[in-house]
């Protein structure tokens, strides 16, 4: 606060983000939350909620929690052993390699996605090279698998970073007194490493299954559009049905899901850092 | 209301905002034109012979399917000047009063279209009062002639269990509907609920045997050989068949769909004199027949036809086929209620578990 003279000057200095966040998120979400519980002739009502409900649309949120949930866990089993390696080799080369996997961030996500389906596809690039080697060929395309792993590839970084950080963040002496004090390297990482790294899992974990849960471009393009995901209802409902009040209400029922997310983050938390 | 009232705030708050940020004026002389056609449906040097012969400032976007362009128009006619909708979805226009009569005065060259396409336009758009044909042709199934070893007749044959994995249908709800419909015997316009019922029921059997839900990729899938059958658009049969000369286009013997895409200008419009103007260039015989020779899709622009070159493809039964022969029928626009009957039957289809 040293910066502002006063309060004031800080307000003023905010008020570009404050309008931002005002019309780019609070009045946008005040209009779902508008839609989602009102029909189409303007009456209140919580049928587009309780839509979600009805089988099609309820299997294809079971349908995308369960890949999200896949996906997240891959993402965690992938990256919290790199995360170590990147922390432990403790050379300046690790921003380089931490680079290495952001490096692909700067493509279009769309075209990445996009790219998988060319890789994947029957006649696909992967295919042809196996064919050449006279190896089996795979067929993976649309299918659930083809899904989790455009997911894991688009959202990795999401975890990699997070867990990277907080693993580096770690005081190299809090290790060498657990050893100091007896010890093994098994009891030092699930007593020591693990539970000083949780808020960087937590976060990570927050960053992966939300992306993961709502996505509708990964799911239609690896997918071939036969796997529904709740969020190809929704931006159906949008973009094709025309049918705004159903959508939102759809919308509100993801959101619920995401803040369950972030309060069960926030809990584990402040639970860690009162231990 | 409510809806309109919502936006406009939002839209309010957004210029306000950003008024400061933008002070400059847009320099063309004529003003502009806002184009909604459909992906990859014209040859986009005609755009620039258009803006240089008119001065006009074009603003062309793309939609995917008749749905997309209809959601984007009922918030704000105004949002586009022409529009390029199919027939049913003309009819729906007209009906929800979103586009404006033509003066045909100003659309001199509209005379090129020839009269049999006015006729069938008439069916969704009586008089011909609100549209003008661009592009028109049927619906059927490309196979690649290495892939199967049987003659293609019939829509049956995308519910072959020999062919599971090798059938790419068309991600849209009428053009999916349609091939379940006439497989059954029914109108592709069915308004019975038994029928639609008995379609869903049919395209939910056929999920498993489905490679993909598509709409434009099925073109370069099947020039690919990455599938074996294809329900696509006869205009994209010559396209494909030059690229990869496997390809085979039929229209089964059940019948199928004949569209008319059509130009129209919305009610909304601010520059209606510089869309007459578009329209106008659109029916001219030699921008007809650029437009043939670069998206395939056959024109209902008599002059055009009559100066293509290549013999082979002016006699085309693809590109020109004789109706008289085949059983068609054009979609109708089926009312609000049996339109939410075939997006839940269409919804109940993808969401299957297969």
């Amino acid at each position: 606060m040293k910066l502002f003279k006063s309060n004031k000057s800080a307000g003023l200095m905010a008020s570009p983000y404050i309008a931002w966040a005002l019309i780019f998120i609070v009045i946008p979400l005040c209009m779902v939350i508008y839609y989602g519980i009102t029909s189409a002739d303007g009456n209140l009502t919580i049928e587009n909620i309780a839509t979600i409900f009805k089988p099609g649309f309820f299997k294809a949120l079971k349908r995308s929690v369960f890949l999200a949930l896949i996906s997240t866990f891959v993402c965690f089993i992938l990256s919290y052993p790199l995360g170590m390696i990147l922390s432990s080799m403790k050379l300046k080369k690790n921003a380089y390699i931490v680079t290495l996997f952001i490096l692909p961030m700067w493509m279009n996500f769309l075209l990445r996605t996009l790219t998988w389906m060319t890789l994947l596809e029957k006649k696909g690039v992967i295919n042809t090279i196996f064919e050449f080697m006279h190896l089996p060929t795979i067929s993976i395309i649309n299918t659930q698998g083809a899904i989790v792993l455009g997911m894991v590839y688009n959202f990795l970084p999401f975890m990699i970073l997070p867990i990277y950080n907080s693993l580096n963040r770690i005081d190299e002496n809090v290790i060498n007194a657990a050893r100091d004090l007896g010890a093994d390297s098994l009891q030092t990482f699930w007593r020591i490493t693990l539970p000083l790294s949780m808020p960087g899992i937590l976060s990570g974990i927050t960053m992966v299954f939300i992306p993961a849960l709502t996505t509708f471009a990964i799911s239609s393009m690896l997918g071939g559009s036969k796997i529904l995901l709740i969020g190809n209802v929704i931006e159906q409902e949008f973009t094709q049905l025309y049918d705004w009040h159903l959508g939102s209400g759809l919308s509100i029922v993801l959101m619920i899901f995401i803040f369950i997310n972030m309060i069960i983050e926030n809990l584990a938390d402040k639970g860690g850092v009162n231990k | 209301m409510k809806k309109k009232l919502l936006s406009t705030i939002l839209t309010c708050t957004i210029i306000a905002a950003s008024l400061c940020a933008c002070g400059s004026e847009d320099k063309s002389s004529n003003g502009k034109l806002y184009v909604y056609n459909w992906g990859e449906y014209i040859d986009e040097d005609v755009i620039t012979q258009f803006e240089e012969e008119t001065g006009i400032d074009v603003i062309y976007d793309m939609f995917e399917t008749n749905e997309i362009m209809f959601a984007k128009l009922a918030q704000d006619t105004s949002a586009y000047d022409v529009v390029c909708p199919s027939d049913y979805m003309v009819q729906k226009l007209i009906e929800n009063d979103m586009l404006q009569e033509l003066d045909k005065s100003h659309i001199p060259n509209s005379k090129n279209i020839g009269e049999q396409y006015y006729i069938q336009a008439s069916d969704f758009d009586p008089g011909n009062k609100y549209s003008v044909p661009y592009c028109w042709g049927t619906v059927g199934i490309l196979y690649n002639k290495t892939m199967i070893n049987e003659p293609v007749d019939s829509w049956d044959i995308l519910w072959d269990e020999k062919y599971k994995d090798q059938i790419l249908m068309q991600d849209s709800v009428r053009d999916s509907m349609m091939v379940a419909l006439l497989k059954n015997g029914y109108s592709l316009n069915s308004t019975n609920p038994d029928e639609i019922e008995i379609a869903t029921q049919d395209l939910i059997k056929q999920k498993p045997l489905v490679q993909a839900y598509v709409v434009d990729q099925v073109r370069d899938k099947m020039i690919g050989g990455e599938a074996a059958l294809g329900v696509i658009y006869s205009g994209e049969a010559i396209y494909t068949a030059r690229e990869n000369p496997d390809l085979e286009y039929i229209v089964p013997k059940e019948g199928t769909n004949v569209w008319i895409d059509s130009w129209a200008i919305t009610k909304g419009s601010k520059n209606v004199e510089n869309a007459e103007k578009w329209i106008d260039f659109m029916c001219r015989g030699d921008i007809a027949l650029k437009n043939f020779e670069y998206i395939t899709y056959s024109t209902p622009n008599d002059v055009a036809k009559e100066n293509i070159e290549d013999e082979d493809i002016k006699n085309s039964k693809v590109a020109f086929p004789d109706l008289s022969t085949m059983n068609t029928e054009a979609y109708k626009y089926l009312g609000t209620e049996t339109d939410r009957l075939y997006n839940n039957a269409w919804m109940e289809v993808k969401s299957a578990d297969y």
